[in-house]
């Protein structure tokens, strides 16, 4: 077995575990499995419009995911993505809000300044989980966490009191965005490719930096042993802020993508638990980069197709998180009880 | 490989089309975007079991619902997609449920205009911001909250009531005002207690429901309510904490109580602390508008329904109601429904002025009463209460 081909057997056997639990619980929930099945990924992917609605759950899961790999990359728990998108989303709005569309700068200078105010939002607030941890010793689980909820906080504020829409404030969000200051559409859906395009870019930037730079090697020096990076004049501190900076940017990015290209305004809950689907989705990939892009699409596919469940199957939709949080630790568990294993631990 | 998933596709196709295709001659079928999920025994299962209620009295019609159609359940799914969905499936009335959905169903009423949709708690028509074939209903459970306000302070020994309210907005404003207004009415005219020994004090958690770190924490917020001597809890949010922490506090040999919300049957997890629950019925509320759209006979409008005040927990008639709890006594449900009478009879309006917000402008002049539209947009808190009226 060669090494690059390993995840892949690892993966297929862990594939094969899960599927049949998951058969097996469609099973004992009355469900008819293969219909079921095949009804989820008829609705993620069988047509046009439901591909698009795929890319755009996928989109925000590949730049979060991405995100995650560099903070992983030093051994970060970094479970404070949510708020880092919210954080994007809510710096977008800002940003957007206050442009004028009419007049001024062109509305393209306008997206291109949200974008980049996201990316300055996640940045700033995973900055702050990361001088928690290099300067406060609070662990980034808990600061995370924390900044989570506040992240959540500020933004239902915004929506419910300074931003509130003219008239009655609304769960609903704050007032549309000025059609100009959408990120430009595709065949008239609200869907645009821009976000897309970004999330791939941003990926493969990602893995380029993890792989091929110095900056990638020192990141996984500081993983492996912190004090010998110190030692080494690796300055662990600075990679901890400089892959929090980076992992933050990039989720902000998603949140600048949601309010531009998705919703067209900041709403409630805008971030949708990309941030804890995408760190299941680099679990499921087994940190393995090549990988990732297909664990997103899996996750994206099970999220827009399990609104199929209701509408055709009358079942209960809640089953796909039942699913999708039975198949992440079966595949764990698999990969424990795989047969033929010569462990290897990273 | 590839052959597998695309013949499981294709099966699921035929099951999808098969379904629709054998009931033929063209019966209704109405889709029904559903907030949270169709079982929560709150909100979102009364919009359900209307929905269930029109299946059974229109002959033919059939329901497609989606539920839990929000961003943080269904992150990436929109209403508009969601109902491009129901169009396909033959839907061609669309219920929408929530307060939420406000801008994602009037861009789809937009995107199909050859559709009907029905926005439940939605204003767009009263703004005038709503497509043709866009309408809203509600259900003025501002009479319910009066009854809670009522039966509380029958009920009060200490004269001091709690409102455990969700996230301040026009809507909860409303509902709490009420409440106070149907308390202090109790208070003053029924038991003759003087007016400034009634204390109503509005406690805002944040949202409709508990977000731990993010919301205040409502089992904290009744506890305190009962530490600090109110022995009534009137809950605005979604879900039970109220009448569960007055339950255990009752346990402990506290006589306090609690009234729930939404959902009729709120009282069973705890009846005797339980003194009401005022709740939604929308069959009553939905079948007319189905059969108007059966008939085409319906018209975009707004629709603020009362209740039916002779028939207040008739599931056939009221669109709003109140069930009281073991928790009332004999003597206060008989107060009770007095007070219903004379509201249904109009002998008491409490939306008649003279009333008063907290910072002492004038909602309400003396001599007349409070229009449907002055009700709808509340900006403050009344006169008499405690509490914020905005979020700081």
């Amino acid at each position: 077995m060669t090494r690059r081909a390993a995840p892949l057997v690892r993966a297929a056997w862990a594939l094969a575990a899960a599927f049949a639990v998951t058969l097996g619980i469609l099973l004992a929930a009355g469900a008819p499995p293969f219909a079921t099945l095949a009804v989820m990924a008829e609705g993620g992917l069988g047509s046009q419009a439901a591909a698009l609605r795929t890319l755009a759950a996928f989109t925000p899961l590949l730049l979060c995911g991405a995100a995650l790999c560099v903070t992983f990359a030093a051994n970060l728990w970094n479970i404070g993505v949510e708020g880092q998108i919210t954080m994007g989303a809510i710096f977008a709005q800002g940003c957007l809000r206050a442009a004028d569309p009419a007049g001024g700068l062109p509305a393209g200078l306008d997206l291109a300044l949200g974008l980049a105010a996201s990316a300055l939002g996640g940045l700033v607030w995973a900055l702050l989980a990361g001088m928690l941890r290099t300067h406060g010793r609070v662990h980034e689980i808990f600061s995370g966490l924390g900044l989570n909820f506040v992240a959540m906080g500020v933004s239902l504020w915004l929506i419910l009191g300074p931003w509130k829409r003219p008239g009655m404030a609304s769960m609903s969000g704050t007032e549309t965005l000025d059609q100009a200051l959408w990120l430009p559409a595709l065949g008239g859906r609200p869907m645009s490719m821009v976000g897309p395009i970004l999330a791939v870019a941003a990926f493969v930037g990602a893995a380029w930096l993890l792989r091929r730079t110095f900056f990638g090697l020192t990141l996984a020096a500081v993983r492996q042993n912190a004090l010998a990076a110190t030692r080494l004049g690796l300055r662990p501190g600075l990679r901890i802020l400089a892959a929090m900076g980076i992992c933050g940017a990039l989720a902000g990015l998603a949140g600048g993508i949601l309010v531009a290209g998705l919703y067209h305004r900041l709403i409630p809950s805008i971030s949708g638990n990309y941030g804890y689907t995408a760190i299941l989705a680099v679990l499921l990939a087994s940190g393995s980069l090549l990988a990732l892009p297909a664990a997103c699409l899996f996750f994206a596919v099970l999220t827009v197709g399990s609104v199929q469940l209701p509408l055709s199957l009358s079942l209960d939709s809640s089953l796909a998180g039942v699913l999708q949080g039975v198949l992440v630790l079966t595949l764990f568990a698999a990969r424990r009880l795989r047969p033929l294993s010569r462990r290897r631990e990273p | 490989m590839r052959r597998a998933p695309t013949t499981l596709a294709a099966l699921a196709l035929c099951l999808a089309l098969a379904a629709p295709a054998l009931a033929a001659d063209k019966p209704l079928t109405f889709g029904m975007l559903l907030v949270g999920p169709y079982n929560d025994k709150g909100y979102s299962q009364a919009q359900y079991e209307g929905g269930k209620y029109v299946e059974e009295h229109v002959p033919g019609a059939k329901m497609l619902y989606l539920d839990k159609l929000n961003p943080a359940d269904r992150p990436g799914v929109t209403v508009p997609q969601v109902v491009d969905d129901l169009a396909a499936k033959g839907a061609t009335l669309i219920f929408a449920g929530s307060d939420d959905m406000k801008d994602g169903i009037r861009e789809a009423a937009e995107q199909h205009p050859e559709l009907t949709f029905v926005h439940i708690s939605g204003d767009d028509v009263l703004t005038g911001k709503a497509p043709k074939n866009l309408g809203n209903v509600f259900s003025k459970m501002e009479y319910a909250k009066m009854m809670a306000g009522f039966s509380a302070a029958m009920t009060t020994q200490t004269g001091k009531i709690g409102f455990l309210g969700p996230l301040i907005n026009d809507e909860t404003r409303r509902l709490a005002d009420a409440a106070y207004l149907g308390a202090r009415y109790a208070w003053e005219k029924v038991r003759g207690q003087k007016p400034e020994a009634l204390s109503f004090k509005v406690t805002w958690i944040g949202f409709w429901f508990n977000i731990p770190g993010v919301t205040s924490d409502p089992n904290q917020v009744a506890g305190s309510f009962f530490d600090q001597g109110y022995d009534v809890v009137i809950s605005g949010i979604d879900t039970p904490e109220a009448l569960t922490v007055a339950a255990a506090r009752r346990k402990a040999g506290a006589d306090v109580h609690a009234l729930p919300y939404d959902f009729k049957q709120a009282c069973d997890s705890a009846p005797e602390a339980c003194l009401g629950v005022p709740y939604f019925n929308w069959g009553p509320a939905l079948l007319p508008i189905v059969k108007d759209v059966v008939a085409g006979t319906w018209k975009p409008s707004f629709v603020w329904l009362s209740p039916d005040f002779a028939a207040l927990n008739d599931p056939d008639k009221s669109p709003v109601g109140f069930l009281p709890g073991q928790g009332l006594s004999a003597e206060s449900k008989k107060a009770l429904d007095q007070f219903t009478a004379d509201l249904g009879s109009g002998k008491v309006d409490l939306f008649a002025g003279p009333l008063t917000y907290q910072d002492g402008t004038v909602f309400v002049p003396a001599g007349r009463t409070a229009t449907d539209k002055e009700l709808w947009f509340c900006p403050q808190l009344l006169k008499g209460m405690e509490g914020a009226s905005a979020s700081k």
